[in-house]
This record gives C-alpha cells, sequence and structure tokens, in this order.
C-alpha cells in the first residue's frame, strides 16, 4: 500500500461519517499518515452525506478525492450516480447492493456487490450495514488490519458502549466473508 | 476651631471633569464614587466608559476603567466579569449609546442576567456630537436632527429603557430616578447603592436610569434645565422602580 | 504524548484550552461551529473557566475586549461574514494593545457568501478589516497539527507583543480529521500583565484601558509606538515553508488548504521532469517577503494559488518588485482547486515564459 484514497457515501443516518472515521482512527493506531474530510453543510440534513479517508504510506497532502479515488463505497443509488466517476482508472468500487439495483456503468474498475442491508438485518441491526462494507473493503484492500479496526472502535464507543463491539466484528467478518 | 463638613469622595480622582456648566453628569459621577466607596469596594471595581459624553469618565473614577466602543460597554462588562466574578463591573452609558446603537447588548446583558451594574444617564439628546435626536428625545423637542421638533409618524416615540427592561427577568434591578433636586438627588443614591448591593449579592443584572440635564444642547439655563426636567421628562419618564429582588427590598 | 484523531474546529478548542485559555466568546456560524461547541462542553468543567454565547459577534469581540483588558488568556471565532463584524472589535483591541487568539474558520463571500471552504478573506485579515493603522500576526496553517501548535503559540505571541493575533483556516480545515499531538511550547519570556483592570486594591494608580486620544500629537506617537511594535514582528514572527524551492523554475506560492493541493502539484510535476517547488506562507501577515524576493536563479515565474480572485497575489507582486513574473490561478466561492487545472495553468505559464 502507499496511498489509499477511499470516498465513502451515503445517505445521513447509513453511518457513512463513522465509517470513515473509524478506517482513519485505525491508520493512525497503525501509525500511518491519514486525514478525514467530510461534506458539511446544508446537505447533511437528511440528503447525502459522504467522506473522503486518505490512509497513506507518506505525508498526506490534499485530504480532497477528486478523480483520482482508489476505490468508493457507495450506500446509495444518488452516491453510485455521483462518485462513480471519481474513481481511478482500475480501482474499486463497493457497491450496497441492498438498496442500489443499478449496476456500476464503468467498464474499467473492479465491482463488488455486497447486501449490506440484507446482511446486517441477518446480524440483527441494519445498522450496521457499514460495518459489513468496511469489512469487504478491508478484505479486499488489506489497508489496516481489522483488528485495528475493533480498537478503534473500542476507542469510539467507550466503556458505555462496548458491549456493541462484538456485533460490529461481526458485521466486519461477515463483509469479508461477502467478497471473499 | 476649623471643622470638615464634606469632604471630595475618593471613588472619584481629581481629575477637572470637561463637562458643560449645569450639566447633571458631575453629580451622577459623585454619587457613583460616594457608593463605591461606602460599599467598600472601590479597589475591586472595574468600571467601563461608554462613546458619548461620558466618554472620558475614564480619567474621572477612581478605579480601574476600560473604555469601550460605542454601545458595547455591556459586552466589554460582560468579559471583565466573567474573568473576574468577585469584582464590582459597572457601566456608565448615555442614552444615545445605551438605548441606541448598543441596545442589543444591554437586553442580552440583562437577559443574561449578567451581574454587574448599568449607570444609564438618559438626558434625552445626544451630547457630544452636538444635539443630535436620540432615541429618547421627547415629541416636539428640537434637536439639530429633530429641527421641527420630534415627530412621532417618522420617528417613533422616546423609547422607555427601564420599562422595556423590567420585563426581562434577568434584569433583577431597574429604577428610574432623576437629579433635579436635592431630594431625588438623595433618592438616585439610595438606588445606585441597591443596584451595586444586587451585583455584589450575585442576584442578576441591575440597572438605574437617571434623567439628566443637557443645558447646552437643550439651549436653556442650567436652572431651567432642572425645571425642564421635572416638567417635561417625569410625565413620560415616570419615576419610581420597576423590578427590586425580595433580598434587597 | 501520543496522537488523537481530531477534527480541525475541537483541536483548535483543545489547543487554545492547554495553551491556558478559560474564556471563550462566540456567536454561531458555519463552518466554524465545532469550536465554540467544544468550549461549551470543557471550558465550564475548568476551574474559573466561562463560555458566553454571545448575542452576535460585535458582542462577542467586545467581551473579548473586556476579558484580554482584565488580563485573561481569551478567544472567539467566527468565519468571514462573522468577521466582518469583529472588526471594530479588533481595531479597538489593537489600539488599546491587548492580547488574544481569533480564529477565522472561513467561507465564501461577499455577503452571506457560501460556507464552502474559501480564502477570499485574505485582504481582510491582512489589511486590518478595521478602522486606523493597525496590523496583527495571521496564521496560516495547513494541516491540524499544524493548526494546533500555532493556536497554542498564538497566546503567547499575543502576550509578548499585546496585540491579537488571528488564525485563519477554511472550512477543510475546520470539518476534517487528522492525527493530533500536543506537544509542549517552548517558552517565551512574557511580560507581567500590570496594566490589566484587576482592581487597584486602592494600592496603584488606576489601569485604564483605551484607545481615545483626542491630542493628535499623543495619537500619533501612540501610531509610532505602535508601528515600532509591528516592525519587531516583521523581524522576528514572520514564518514560512520552502518546498522543493532549491532549483525550481516555477515557483507556487500558496497557504493553507491551497498549499496542501499545490504540494501534490509540485510532486505531479517533478515526476513529469518539471522543476516546480512551492513557498508556503505560514504568516500572511507579516508576509514572507524576503523568502519570495530570494528565489533561487533557476526561478522562471510565480504562481499564486488561491481559493479566491487573487488577493495574496498582490503581496507576491509586491514582493517580487517585478524581477519575475507573477500569476495567480484561483478558484473561488467554495470551489476548491483540481491538481489538473493547476498543472494546466504551470505548464501555460512554463511553455509561455521559455
Amino acid at each position: 500500500m502507499a496511498e489509499e484514497k477511499i470516498i465513502m457515501a451515503g445517505f445521513g443516518g447509513q453511518g457513512v461519517m463513522s465509517m470513515g472515521q473509524l478506517l482513519t482512527y485505525a491508520g493512525m493506531i497503525e501509525e500511518k499518515n491519514v486525514s478525514w474530510l467530510p461534506s458539511y453543510g446544508p446537505e447533511m440534513r437528511g440528503g447525502t452525506a459522504n467522506c473522503a479517508v486518505i490512509v497513506s504510506d507518506k505525508q498526506v497532502g490534499s485530504p480532497i478525492i477528486t478523480n483520482d479515488a482508489t476505490a468508493a463505497i457507495v450506500m446509495n443509488r444518488p452516491s453510485l450516480d455521483k462518485f462513480e466517476d471519481d474513481i481511478r482508472k482500475d480501482g474499486k468500487l463497493l457497491i450496497n447492493s441492498s438498496l442500489i439495483e443499478k449496476k456500476a456503468s464503468r467498464e474499467d474498475l473492479t465491482v463488488f456487490y455486497i447486501k449490506a442491508n440484507d446482511i446486517a438485518n441477518d446480524l440483527g441491526n441494519a445498522k450496521v450495514a457499514n460495518m459489513v462494507m468496511l469489512g469487504a473493503y478491508l478484505e479486499i484492500t488489506k489497508v489496516v488490519k481489522v483488528e485495528s479496526v475493533i480498537e478503534a472502535l473500542k476507542k469510539v464507543f467507550g466503556p458505555a458502549k462496548e458491549h456493541l463491539v462484538p456485533l460490529n466484528k461481526d458485521a466486519l467478518e461477515k463483509g469479508a466473508e461477502a467478497v471473499r | 476651631m476649623m471643622q470638615v463638613v464634606y469632604e471630595k469622595t475618593k471613588g472619584l480622582t481629581d481629575k477637572q471633569t470637561h463637562y458643560c456648566p449645569g450639566c447633571t453628569h458631575g453629580v451622577i459621577h459623585k454619587l457613583v464614587g460616594e457608593v463605591l466607596v461606602e460599599l467598600g469596594v472601590l479597589g475591586k471595581t472595574v468600571g467601563v466608559a461608554p462613546v458619548g459624553c461620558s466618554v472620558l469618565a475614564y480619567d474621572y473614577f477612581n478605579c480601574d476603567m476600560h473604555e469601550a466602543a460605542h454601545g458595547r460597554a455591556p459586552a466589554v462588562a460582560t468579559g471583565i466579569k466573567r474573568v473576574l466574578p468577585d469584582h464590582t463591573v459597572f457601566t456608565y452609558q448615555g442614552d444615545g449609546d445605551l438605548a441606541s446603537i448598543g441596545t442589543a447588548e444591554i437586553i442580552h446583558a440583562a437577559h443574561r442576567g449578567e451581574k454587574f451594574t448599568t449607570i444609564f444617564v438618559n438626558n434625552a439628546i445626544y451630547g457630544m456630537t452636538g444635539g443630535q435626536m436620540a432615541p429618547t428625545t421627547l415629541i416636539g423637542q428640537k434637536a439639530t436632527t429633530s429641527p421641527y421638533g420630534r415627530d412621532q409618524a417618522t420617528t417613533g416615540m422616546p423609547l422607555k429603557v427601564s420599562e422595556m427592561l423590567a420585563t426581562i427577568d434577568g434584569a433583577a434591578f431597574v429604577e428610574r430616578v432623576s437629579v433635579h433636586d436635592v431630594p431625588n438627588i438623595r433618592k438616585a443614591k439610595k438606588a445606585i447603592k441597591k443596584a451595586f448591593q444586587v451585583q455584589i449579592e450575585g442576584t442578576g443584572f441591575g440597572i438605574v436610569e437617571i434623567l439628566s440635564t443637557c443645558p447646552t444642547n437643550w439651549g436653556i439655563t442650567p436652572v431651567d434645565s432642572l425645571t425642564w426636567l421635572k416638567e417635561n421628562m417625569i410625565p413620560y419618564y415616570p419615576l419610581g422602580n420597576f423590578r427590586t429582588p425580595e433580598e434587597v427590598k | 504524548m501520543s496522537k488523537t484523531l481530531m477534527k480541525g474546529n475541537e483541536a483548535l478548542g483543545a489547543a487554545a484550552i492547554q495553551a491556558g485559555c478559560k474564556y471563550f466568546f462566540g456567536y454561531p456560524i458555519t463552518p466554524q461551529n465545532e469550536l465554540p461547541e467544544y468550549m461549551a462542553r470543557e471550558l465550564p468543567m475548568i476551574e474559573g473557566g466561562a463560555f458566553v454565547q454571545a448575542e452576535s459577534e460585535v458582542a462577542a469581540i467586545n467581551m473579548i475586549y473586556g476579558a484580554a483588558g482584565a488580563g485573561a488568556r481569551c478567544m472567539t471565532s467566527s468565519s468571514s461574514p462573522g468577521m466582518a463584524l469583529k472588526q471594530e472589535g479588533i481595531s479597538y483591541i489593537a489600539g488599546a494593545e491587548l492580547p488574544c487568539v481569533i480564529v477565522n474558520i472561513s467561507r465564501g463571500g461577499p455577503g452571506l457568501g457560501g460556507i464552502q471552504p474559501s480564502q477570499a478573506d485574505y485582504f481582510q485579515s491582512t489589511r486590518g478589516g478595521g478602522n486606523g493603522d493597525y496590523r496583527h500576526l495571521v496564521y496560516a496553517p495547513a494541516t491540524i497539527q499544524e493548526a494546533v501548535d500555532l493556536v497554542m503559540e498564538a497566546f503567547d505571541v499575543a502576550d509578548y507583543y499585546r496585540n491579537p493575533v488571528i488564525v485563519i483556516g477554511d472550512g477543510m480545515i475546520g470539518q476534517m480529521m487528522e492525527p493530533v499531538e500536543f506537544k509542549e511550547l517552548k517558552k517565551r519570556d512574557l511580560p507581567v500583565k500590570d496594566w490589566a483592570t484587576t482592581g487597584t486594591n486602592e494600592e496603584r494608580k488606576p489601569n485604564i484601558i483605551n484607545s481615545l486620544a483626542l491630542d493628535p500629537a499623543e495619537l500619533e506617537k501612540h501610531n509610532q509606538k505602535l508601528t515600532r511594535k509591528y516592525k519587531e514582528m516583521e523581524e522576528k514572527e514572520v514564518r514560512h515553508e520552502d518546498y522543493q524551492v532549491e532549483d525550481a523554475e516555477l515557483i507556487f506560492v500558496a497557504y493553507g488548504t491551497t498549499s496542501r493541493i499545490t504540494r501534490n502539484v509540485v510532486d505531479s510535476l517533478r515526476e513529469e521532469g518539471i522543476k516546480a517547488g512551492m513557498i508556503r506562507p505560514i504568516t500572511l501577515w507579516p508576509f514572507p517577503t524576503a523568502a519570495i524576493q530570494n528565489v533561487p536563479a533557476s526561478a522562471k515565474a510565480l504562481l499564486a494559488v488561491e481559493m479566491s480572485e487573487g488577493q495574496m497575489i498582490d503581496d507576491v507582486k509586491i514582493a517580487i518588485e517585478g524581477r519575475l513574473p507573477a500569476y495567480h490561478y484561483g478558484r473561488s466561492g467554495g470551489m476548491i482547486p483540481v491538481p489538473e487545472d493547476i498543472i494546466e495553468k504551470a505548464k501555460e505559464i512554463l511553455g509561455g515564459v521559455k
């Protein structure tokens, strides 16, 4: 890995921002250079949410990802339409096929279809669909270790929500399985 | 044998004031200075001077002073009091400063219940800038920017600051007084003292509106000014207490 | 101390508290709200600390005026239109010679403008948006770590010179998260605040905080005194970073967010064999004029990259004194320059200068 530039996008409440933060946190735990840049403003109020995460071996230059994303994780249809073109040639596109029926239109990408919401529902909590996608992404790219994400989760959750760690761990694992 | 019958309060410096002959700012300065000394807080007091005739008040009060931008004295006092909650903080403001450009600051200082005291000098005119109309100028009263007399249709009715602030719960003490004669000066001093006591006890914001004269810009003699105040201002701006907390009643 | 992942706005607040700031006065405006929100959570937990949500930016800066006059380390923050409202207070604070730190997480303008990242407040920050002959330091961090370091230093610098210090970022610096480490600062020898309004205790003459001087001779003397102070700042506090400048033919000048994009551009151009470099002003005032004047002989042109229609370019031109052509590339209104477009502009310039 030299530099991973990931766009994560979905609608508000799909946990897109926290998915990005966890990856960033995990990268930091592994002493990599990281940045997390969210979209902000009125579009956050119920509309689409997205963030750009960079995990790099060298100093992070611009935290903005324009058309050179190494990967994109899209959780809903508008996000696919908006960000498909921002992925570089031969990049990876992870599509939440529980909610997106459309297929990727580019042929130069490696595309993964993951039924994130169905998998999350099977686990008993639709909210961990983001963790399913993150698990799949980590399995594909190995940007950071799953253990680092778990460690980050514990730090972010704190003692009060530590009981949620096993569920999130399962979701990461199921996501990984889906693309194995 | 000589006997001392009167001493200038050490609440004021020895600097000669710039106020016009007959202006009642001097009397009000004296009352505030005396109260600070009588309450034993002079050495732990910070005053905030306004923009207007009393812009140079920082030279006259014998305590630490801060000269604010026009209308902003309550905001400056908020900053000081939050840093020095055990000190006594007051603003000294005229009607242009407080009732016009600084309405947001005074309302919200009262609204937050800031624990400082405001001495509000209402002489129904802009003095420093040369006699322009103030929000407090009376209907029909001539000023350089109301040369035909203040017209209600185009400039509204004079603003009653005490009545307005008395509607705000954070304003613990609100009283309007006058300094046109000795009995009223005595009452004014009592009100000023109570307002400072409210602050010292930490009850909330306190303001004393003091009806004052401006012989120079009103264009009448100092003596006539006192009569004019009594006959014209008091009927519109009734004297009295609008709010007092139980503790100081 | 270990690193923590923090949002820029919150890191700015944490850095201020670390630097001993106990008082914050502010008014909500996007995209800096996480900073006052952080202060509202943290300051009440500190002995004697206070957070006040003011009724306006005008009130907030005047609360700072009062708190700074009382000798406290205090901070306010805002974004572009709110900063415009604060200019009155900043002028008074500079005139009365009080220390404070002001953060501007700027956005597009003029007027209400937008809320996306912008650098269109360069003039407002460096030319003195308020009235009168005054100056203040303007730090422009490019990373969250640098923002933290500069905020902490800003309090010392403000105290040392008795002058407001501005830290300017944009929505990107405010909103993004990066790892930060809170490091011990090199201590400056700071003067005692014997001028503060802390009460006379009836033991000394009253202290007066004031910016009024009705006697022109007195005011001129005061202006001259301030100017000497500003000169000292120009000599001692100017800061910049050189990136690949030594043999560069095209030298970019960019600060804050755009410097990060431009750094990538320099790398891309170098990969293509084009000798590009970048001078990154860390202080916008004082501007790193000497760094621009002393560009290597290899330099053929300068290119200022800004998120504005052209503001810093003026300082670049002043510095280079016509010896080299100085160009501007800018996006505005919250649009962020993309590397490809900057590269194209760079090639166009190099083609033209040959």
